[in-house]
């Protein structure tokens, strides 16, 4: 037997190979990313990152139409820049089997908001399958294609960040590809103009008639009976919980949490005296097991955000129990950008000039903690451009003087062009300063459209920002190296001061990027230290103030950036080679 | 049995824990581990779960259930030892990193972390960053403290060895088994 211990994005990966999938497509986010990473190592299989879910969707709705299995992954946001085309696809159907794996992240570990993907696959009319271990995430993606094939509809493979990111024993088996589908035209069934559309509405709620009924009997739906006292619905890593801490009672286990299996609920409620729905997030499936006039509890006990977790469930039924010691009171350690993020550079450089920043989702979302304190906004991927255009709309150009836009290079490919875009077309005068660190950081160093290498690690072209931003008609494009502090002080001063819009690609590659070498070490000379604290204000942790007010850098951390030389006016601060 | 490897972004945290989970895998039990990715690794305090036995359901470890507390810097085994079980051990590289907030001056770092923490728990620490000093490789602090934990976990100095030596990237063997041998003789 082939036995591996994975996390459940690679079993996700590992499923998707074993089922045949031939095209990949996906944009990265945690926490789906390795999905993505792994399967590329297959090479059997074409994966791709595309520049955003959108996109990603429909290069796999593409594949899956001219008869392939195919896949499309992203995080939960992902899944609402990818919900046009999802809401069409599950009129249109598909050909070859079509899975997209969307992970939610409930308890925000790495994300703007913690809304629950099972509300958009019930609007939009798909089913949605949710596993509970590694074991079950690879089952479930096979079991995934089989049901979108045999049910014409692309499938939903909803995981959370426990999913994802934790790890079990996994049972390997070997890829079978099923024969491609061959390739009709069929206009009322991939045409969606009205005519065909309300054709297509009529087969979407029968599909849901016909999967609530069926999936009564789907093995993934698993009834454990045990106690008929008390009963849980549940699915996902929530199971764990019930099993952790009610081992004896009934458990109805959804494997397929859209649609819901009525008859089989029905049945498991009647049979239990008293039945709690345990689900993390919204009461999506709490909420339709009442509409059908079924006594169940379910958030009368539990929240509607964060992860849950046994001793939340625990404490729930018994109350809660003591521990043996008590937290202790200690500083937070809040994540901030890394020693040489060259980032930090351009904050500082806001910071001294008073500049507010539009924000984007990236690393730099760190730039509005203190002590940098810059960023004021961060809404989604690719609003720091249009909501600095909006805000240039409400109050003028005046307010525009000290306010710029961030956005990185990846988020910029993603849904940054748009909006810059409509700047031009629009006649805004504000600043976008694209922080091009040449990778998509955030997510552990993913290859996009402007890094020149794909997801397989091909070479291939990279789109030249400058060139790009120059076609759409901005005037002003400035290429400055990120850690050039007086280069950007100028540029950003200057086009604060003008009157067209103005974009400075600001260039230095992420500091943990692979590769880099940093032939410097910073140092301080105690002596010439005049403790004014200059140099703490870039917020590197690998400066420490120490107990007689002079500073001291740690020579582990250090990246040798000399972002800190720059700010000390003492010359205290050294680059040494090493 | 609940282990919690715990550090600042960036210290091999993750890496630690696969090398425990392998290490029980091999042994026959079942287990989970459960690890943080995306912006909670920038430098922030990390946090990681193994948990082996007969059966594992959860794949966290909670507040009062943890065995074991393998901690890479001194504030993040205050910040967690609330997570150990009565009689539950420590094991601590006694290093210090600031977080933020303290060189902004908003908060204060703890004083005599580690001999507050001996009040309650059985503590064993490790300076870290001497040992890599004289092994010469700043990156395999995390194995040299594994090493130390490896004595109060269990299983055989070959059993960790061997999975050490099929995890960790092949050039860097060599140095990874010294710098484990170092903490595992640092008892």
């Amino acid at each position: 037997m082939n036995k591996k211990i994975m996390l459940g994005n690679e079993a996700i990966a590992r499923g998707a190979y074993e089922a045949g999938v031939k095209v990949s497509s996906a944009y990265p986010g945690t926490p789906s990313t390795e999905i993505s990473e792994i399967l590329a190592k297959y090479g059997e299989v074409y994966a791709e990152w595309a520049p955003n879910e959108k996109v990603a969707v429909e290069v796999a709705a593409g594949a899956a139409i001219a008869g392939v299995r195919s896949l499309a992954c992203m995080k939960h946001v992902g899944l609402n820049v990818a919900s046009d085309p999802i809401y069409t696809l599950a009129y249109t159907g598909i050909n070859g089997g079509f899975v997209v794996v969307v992970a939610d992240d409930p308890g925000i570990a790495s994300s703007q908001n913690e809304q629950d993907t099972r509300m958009i696959a019930r609007s939009a009319h798909l089913p949605v399958l949710e596993p509970s271990t590694s074991q079950e995430a690879k089952d479930f993606v096979k079991f995934g294609y089989e049901i979108s094939e045999k049910y014409d509809t692309p499938v939903i493979l909803r995981t959370t960040t426990k999913l994802s990111h934790s790890q079990s024993v996994v049972e390997m088996q070997d890829r079978v590809v099923p024969e491609d589908k061959a390739y009709e035209r069929n206009v009322s069934k991939y045409v969606m103009m009205p005519a065909g559309a309300i054709g297509r509405h009529k087969v979407v709620e029968a599909r849901d008639n016909k999967l609530a009924e069926d999936s009564c009997n789907f093995a993934v739906n698993k009834w454990e009976k045990g106690d008929n006292k008390l009963g849980f619905i549940t699915s996902g890593i929530a199971y764990q919980y019930v099993k952790e801490v009610c081992p004896e009672a009934s458990v109805l286990k959804l494997g397929m949490v859209n649609p819901l299996p009525k008859k089989l609920i029905e049945e498991f409620v009647s049979s239990v005296e008293e039945v709690i729905v345990f689900e993390e997030l919204e009461p999506v499936i709490e909420e339709q097991v009442k509409s059908w006039g079924l006594k169940v509890k379910g958030k009368e006990l539990f929240t509607k955000q964060g992860e849950y977790s046994a001793s939340m469930l625990k404490s729930a039924l018994f109350g809660a129990t003591d521990l043996p010691y008590e937290k202790a009171a200690v500083p937070n350690r809040p994540p901030i950008l890394c020693p040489g993020c060259p980032h930090r550079s351009v904050f500082s450089v806001l910071n001294k000039l008073k500049i507010h920043a539009s924000g984007d989702i990236g690393c730099y979302t760190l730039g509005a903690v203190a002590p940098l304190n810059v960023l004021d906004t961060c809404i989604c991927m690719g609003a720091s451009i249009s909501a600095l255009h909006g805000m240039e709309k409400a109050k003028g150009k005046e307010f525009l003087k000290n306010w710029v836009a961030v956005i990185g290079d990846s988020t910029f490919l993603h849904t940054g062009i748009n909006s810059l875009i409509n700047m031009v077309y629009n006649k805004a005068t504000g600043t976008v300063i694209i922080l091009d660190n040449r990778t998509t950081g955030m997510t552990g160093h993913q290859e996009h459209a402007a890094t020149g290498k794909t997801l397989k690690g091909e070479q291939t072209y990279a789109i030249n920002f400058t060139e790009l931003c120059k076609t759409i008609g901005v005037k002003n494009v400035y290429e400055i190296d990120a850690f050039d502090v007086k280069g950007l002080e100028q540029a950003i001063k200057q086009s604060a001061n003008g009157n067209e819009l103005c974009v400075i690609i600001a260039k230095a590659p992420c500091a943990l990027l692979k590769g880099q070498v940093f032939p410097y070490k910073c140092k301080v000379d105690k002596e010439s230290c005049k403790k004014c604290g200059m140099c703490l204000k870039i917020g590197c942790p690998a400066i420490t103030k120490m107990a007689d007010g002079t500073v001291q850098i740690n020579q582990t951390m250090c990246n040798g950036c000399g972002l800190c030389q720059s700010y000390c006016k003492f010359g205290a601060i050294k680059k040494v080679e090493i | 049995m609940n282990i919690m490897v715990v550090g600042v972004g960036g210290q091999g945290t993750l890496l630690t824990s696969r090398i425990i989970g392998y290490v029980a895998m091999q042994a026959g039990y079942e287990v989970k581990i459960s690890e943080v990715h995306g912006m909670a690794q920038r430098g922030g305090s990390v946090v990681t779960y193994v948990r082996y036995g007969k059966n594992v359901y959860e794949p966290v470890v909670e507040e009062g259930q943890a065995d074991i507390l393998i901690a890479f810097e001194r504030l993040e085994a205050l910040r967690y030892a609330h997570y150990l079980k009565k009689d539950g051990k420590i094991i601590v590289n006694d290093c210090r990193i600031d977080p933020m907030t303290v060189v902004i001056g908003a908060a204060q770092y703890p004083e005599s972390v580690i001999e507050n923490l001996s009040l309650n728990h059985v503590v064993y620490s490790i300076d870290g960053d001497k040992a890599v000093s004289e092994l010469g490789n700043p990156k395999v602090l995390n194995t040299v403290v594994l090493g130390l934990a490896a004595k109060h976990i269990g299983f055989s100095q070959e059993e960790w060895i061997d999975v050490i030596s099929k995890t960790v990237p092949q050039k860097t063997i060599g140095i990874n088994v010294a710098a484990f041998k170092n903490g595992y003789q640092n008892n």
